[in-house]
């Protein structure tokens, strides 16, 4: 370092002899907040995004490194939100990163006391075998000698938190397989 | 709003910034009201009361906007001479059949027709439009057995141009209203009279030809008895104030969840097939023709109910849908009454029902009276849970409420339960749309980690899977899993479904696989096919219409090139209604669309907004004789998916307790009705008073007094709902760390309870525990000339996560709105006391003294 980038550094000379003689700006800042940039800038993609949690469905970006997620932050583009997100939309990359997520199947056996681990292309097939067990059970051609041409043993809640096109394939795969109790969070 | 939508309540402070009165009505202040102009608390529960109040000031005074009243709404509408008013039986309309708990509306009709509702329980009237079908007299409600019944009656309903008819629906309505005066409003909500008086004055003098008031709601409103009438309530009065169709107008629905409308318009629901197209019910020889016959509408665009649904059966079954079988209409499962979540988890008790899915939702906490939820998947065989983390709904066999009381044992409950989990909004393709009827496409950033795959994953491969055991099945049950339509593009490393080819099938093709640009050219003879009628068009021209993001600051305040809003990328609903009847604005200051004569051939409609109408249909249109479907919509008659095109003042058929709002008590209520002799909502929707069920008394019964107390639930800002996507958020958990109870300095003296301590509350289900906030935000109102304490519970926790707490949800019994069967979490009875709660079995013992005290039997509040 040169005696001049010496002196430079020093607040009190840049205070005095700069344009920010309170010293509260660019007087005061050190050499490694002057390095600093927002971890935004180096990213590889920004992708669009819309908020996850409620339904004024603020515009997000999210931004990419390295195929991971860095941060996500309110779009302005957006004439529904302007940029902003409240403290829950702000959180989204705590939501989407975060260590609280599971990343694995877990399976509780019958009777069984604790978790256990499960190959997902195994859950899927016993899941596959359930339901067309369970549907057979519970299947009714007629209630009251009227036709009915449904099944009672199988059911499903949620889907307000999904995409549309989510709903429409459980929609439809589940009034396929006769199923009547689909339900979503729209009754709480 | 600023508490739960805050984002969206930018757009409030936009307005009040440029002069805009705010008033915000609600038990508690809140954010919302920091920031309003006047803040009204009012009794939880009391809600048609302070609305009917606010109609009986705008009839008393003449506020109503008379020329949009005559014109558009059903006010001239003559009623038949056999209809009865609560004010002429008490409280009761005419047709209640107390042994059912349900209506005939038969004497709710016009005189001289019959009317189909735009959307509800539509199939009330299917016996006399189709002549025969006996119904499955299975649930004693309006959807189901007989209860319907409007004399089917041909021609246009006569009316009266005047308003002075005494059976005109107008007259009707200022007698139906005439009690509920300013005196009456302050005994039931207590609202004083003045503040009350403000309230009127300010609404009725920002609206008009000039001016025009809005009325947003979260879904609270729904949250009830008489949830549904609540939303009428605002309705009649918006409707008389010429609110509705015009900008700066309407009841805003503040909904809760990133697609809860999506997944409303194209319903994972019980009731409903994509598009609000009724799911059927059980009736013997129906067919396709029979059902359209009874659901569809004369008029309006229900009319062509038909092309909707054969459009939906292609998009459903393909090829295999000819019209040779009906278009597989036999398909469709049928419904015999009510099969919601709560019906479903009394299915689960019974053992009827052995497998559940959860696809990011946790009835372990988050619904009413969470612990038969609990006990209801506890007879499962097996439960599927797909989410971020092991919520409550996971982990109920391992950690539950009833393992630490001793009412299961771990090792005793038999259900699987498999955890899958699933992929963050940031991982995968799709589209929400939010409250607005926005929908807005959201775009892949990264794969999702590990085993998370995305639901649309789930879903499209469990069926491949189950389609590829079946196959070969020559079962005539297995036929509609067989011939399902279900051959997706898939993508990458997970053999990811293509999302955006599921929207194009949403969207619709022609039979030549071209894309639909608007639901106008759908065809009941199989020719098109689309997954969703009201969404025909988000893909128009093969374009996804949802992912467009034209920035708001390069566009108008319309922003029409930001997304796609349903139907045909319209911003405002029914927006016909923002010009007068000669199709001129009813102000400039208020113009969105009119009738510009030079525009086309013969004129055309313009404006800021996608007109909500026929471009080329006139003003002075008359349709032919003789015209069903949108062809028999006049050129008045803006309310175009009505089969009068007109809005409802009054509502002859398509809702099961009443065409006009009256208040009742809340199931559970300190209060009698000082209004009616009818306590409660006589045809409100009570599951069994099981044990775990139990209803309290109210009013004057005795035993009342032992839950003095009107609780309410609600959201916080830092919380999502059940908890499922904030508890688990180390900066959500930091700023509301744990379950609390707010309560007023009167409420804490009065019954010893001490900020940042302990307070249990108990009900006839359940007893929790709370911190106390004690707090002034909190104000006790004089109700029925008493002392009235209200208990605010946030309903965000359960024992997971890192933020945690009791389920305020463990309180609330199951007597839901008849129409919607949504739950009455927002006005109930508790009491509370100070201190934790007991642990073990001793919190059961608790909870049935306090029912023995109150005499509490399995008839306690099941009276009609």
């Amino acid at each position: 370092m040169g005696v001049r980038t010496w002196i430079d550094s020093w607040p009190v000379y840049r205070q005095l002899t700069g344009t920010d003689p309170l010293g509260r700006g660019a007087a005061a800042k050190s050499g490694r907040s002057a390095r600093l940039e927002p971890r935004v800038a180096t990213a590889d993609r920004v992708v669009k995004s819309v908020c996850p949690y409620c339904a004024v469905g603020c515009g997000q970006n999210v931004y990419v490194q390295d195929g991971r997620v860095t941060q996500i932050e309110g779009d302005p583009d957006s004439p529904v939100s302007r940029g902003r997100l409240c403290p829950k939309g702000a959180a989204s990359l705590q939501l989407t990163t975060g260590d609280a997520r599971e990343h694995h199947v877990l399976y509780r056996r019958p009777y069984g006391t604790e978790w256990e681990r499960l190959d997902l292309d195994r859950a899927m097939d016993m899941i596959a075998d359930r339901v067309i067990e369970a549907r057979r059970a519970g299947w009714q051609w007629e209630v009251d000698e009227t036709r009915t041409r449904r099944t009672l043993g199988i059911a499903s809640l949620g889907g307000a938190t999904l995409d549309n096109e989510e709903n429409y394939l459980i929609k439809k795969l589940f009034t396929a397989l006769g199923a009547i109790q689909i339900e979503n969070q729209a009754r709480v | 709003m600023a508490e739960c939508h805050p984002v969206g309540f930018q757009w409030v402070m936009e307005a009040k910034a440029r002069g805009a009165k705010v008033i915000h009505v609600d038990p508690r202040f809140t954010r919302t009201s920091a920031l309003a102009d006047v803040h009204v608390p009012l009794r939880a529960g009391s809600d048609i009361a302070f609305l009917g109040g606010i109609v009986n000031y705008v009839l008393q005074h003449e506020k109503y906007f008379r020329d949009y009243v005559v014109a558009y709404s059903n006010a001239p509408v003559i009623l038949r001479e056999d209809f009865r008013d609560t004010e002429d039986l008490d409280g009761v309309f005419s047709g209640l059949d107390t042994d059912t708990r349900s209506y005939d509306n038969a004497s709710w009709q016009y005189e001289g027709t019959e009317m189909q509702a735009a959307s509800g329980e539509r199939d009330r009237e299917y016996e006399e439009r189709t002549g025969g079908g006996s119904t499955v007299a299975e649930a004693a409600r309006g959807e189901a057995h007989g209860s319907g019944g409007a004399a089917i009656g041909e021609g246009e309903p006569e009316r009266d141009e005047t308003l002075s008819h005494p059976r005109c629906v107008f007259q009707v309505l200022r007698r139906h209203y005439a009690r509920y005066t300013p005196e009456l409003v302050e005994q039931i909500c207590g609202v004083p009279q003045d503040l009350f008086r403000q309230v009127c004055e300010l609404v009725t003098e920002n609206s008009g030809r000039e001016r025009t008031t809005a009325f947003a709601y979260s879904v609270g409103w729904t949250q009830h008895t008489v949830g549904v009438q609540y939303i009428r309530a605002a309705a009649v009065l918006q409707t008389l104030l010429g609110n509705i169709g015009r900008p700066g107008g309407g009841i805003l629905a503040l909904r809760g969840h990133a697609s809860i409308q999506g997944s409303t318009d194209i319903p994972t629901l019980f009731n409903l097939l994509p598009g609000y197209i009724p799911m059927p019910h059980a009736h013997q020889n129906q067919d396709l023709e029979a059902f359209v016959r009874a659901e569809a509408a004369r008029k309006g665009y229900w009319g062509n109910m038909r092309a909707y649904l054969v459009s939906l059966l292609k998009a459903y079954w393909g090829d295999a849908a000819t019209a040779g079988n009906d278009f597989c209409f036999d398909y469709l499962p049928r419904l015999t009454g009510s099969h919601s979540t709560y019906e479903t988890t009394m299915a689960q008790l019974e053992g009827a029902c052995q497998g559940y899915f959860l696809f990011g939702e946790n009835p372990a906490v988050g619904n009413a009276n969470s612990r038969l939820m609990r006990l209801g998947m506890a007879q499962l065989d097996w439960l599927v849970v797909r989410d971020f983390s092991l919520i409550e709904s996971a982990t109920w066999w391992q950690d539950g409420p009833e393992i630490e009381t001793g009412e299961l044992r771990t090792q005793d409950i038999r259900t699987e339960v498999f955890f899958l989990p699933a992929a963050a909004h940031t991982e995968k393709d799709g589209s929400f749309t939010n409250t607005q009827r926005l929908l807005q496409w959201h775009h892949q950033a990264v794969e999702p980690p590990g085993e998370a795959r995305s639901d649309l994953w789930f879903a499209y491969h469990l069926g491949r899977i189950i389609r590829q055991k079946l196959a070969g099945s020559a079962d005539e049950m297995d036929r509609p899993v067989l011939d399902l339509a279900w051959n997706y593009p898939t993508k990458g490393e997970h053999t990811e479904p293509d999302a955006q080819a599921v929207l194009a099938e949403i969207n619709g093709h022609d039979a030549d696989g071209r894309p639909l640009s608007s639901y106008e050219e759908l065809k009941g003879d199989g020719s098109t096919a689309c997954g969703c009628w009201i969404y025909c068009g988000v893909y128009a021209d093969g374009v996804n219409q949802a992912a467009r993001r034209k920035p708001g600051r390069e566009q108008d305040w319309v922003a029409a090139e930001w997304a796609w809003a349903w139907p045909a990328n319209r911003r405002i609903l029914n927006n016909r209604a923002s010009a007068d009847p000669e199709g001129r604005p009813w102000s400039e200051r208020k113009a969105l669309v009119w009738w510009d004569p030079d525009k086309g051939e013969r004129g055309e409609w313009s404006g800021h907004d996608v007109p909500d109408f026929k471009k080329d249909k006139a003003p002075d249109h008359r349709p032919p004789e003789g015209a069903t479907g949108p062809e028999a919509l006049s050129g008045r008659d803006p309310f175009v998916m009505q089969a009068d095109g007109k809005a409802w003042l009054y509502v002859p058929s398509g809702l099961t307790d009443g065409p006009l709002p009256a208040h009742y008590e809340p199931q559970d209520s300190p209060f009698p009705n000082l209004l009616y002799a009818q306590q409660r909502n006589p045809v409100r929707h009570l599951l069994p008073a099981l044990p775990d069920n139990r209803y309290q008394p109210s009013g004057t019964e005795p035993g009342s007094e032992v839950f003095p107390y009107v609780a309410t639930t609600y959201r916080l800002t830092e919380h999502h709902t059940a908890g499922g996507m904030s508890r688990w958020q180390p900066y959500l958990a930091e700023l509301q760390p744990e379950f609390f109870c707010e309560v007023s300095p009167e409420l804490a003296a009065e019954r010893g309870l001490e900020h940042t301590g302990w307070a249990t509350i108990v009900s006839a289900r359940a007893v929790i525990e709370a911190r106390v906030l004690v707090t002034d935000r909190m104000t006790p109102l004089r109700v029925h000339g008493r002392t009235l304490h209200q208990v605010g519970l946030p309903y965000h926790w359960g024992p997971n996560g890192y933020s945690t707490g009791d389920a305020a949800n463990e309180l609330v019994h199951l007597s839901l709105d008849p129409n919607t069967h949504i739950q009455e979490t927002k006005a109930f009875a508790v009491d509370i006391r100070p201190g934790r709660r007991p642990r073990g079995p001793a919190s059961l013992e608790l909870v049935r003294a306090y029912r023995a005290r109150a005499g509490i039997d399995e008839h306690t509040g099941t009276e009609p």
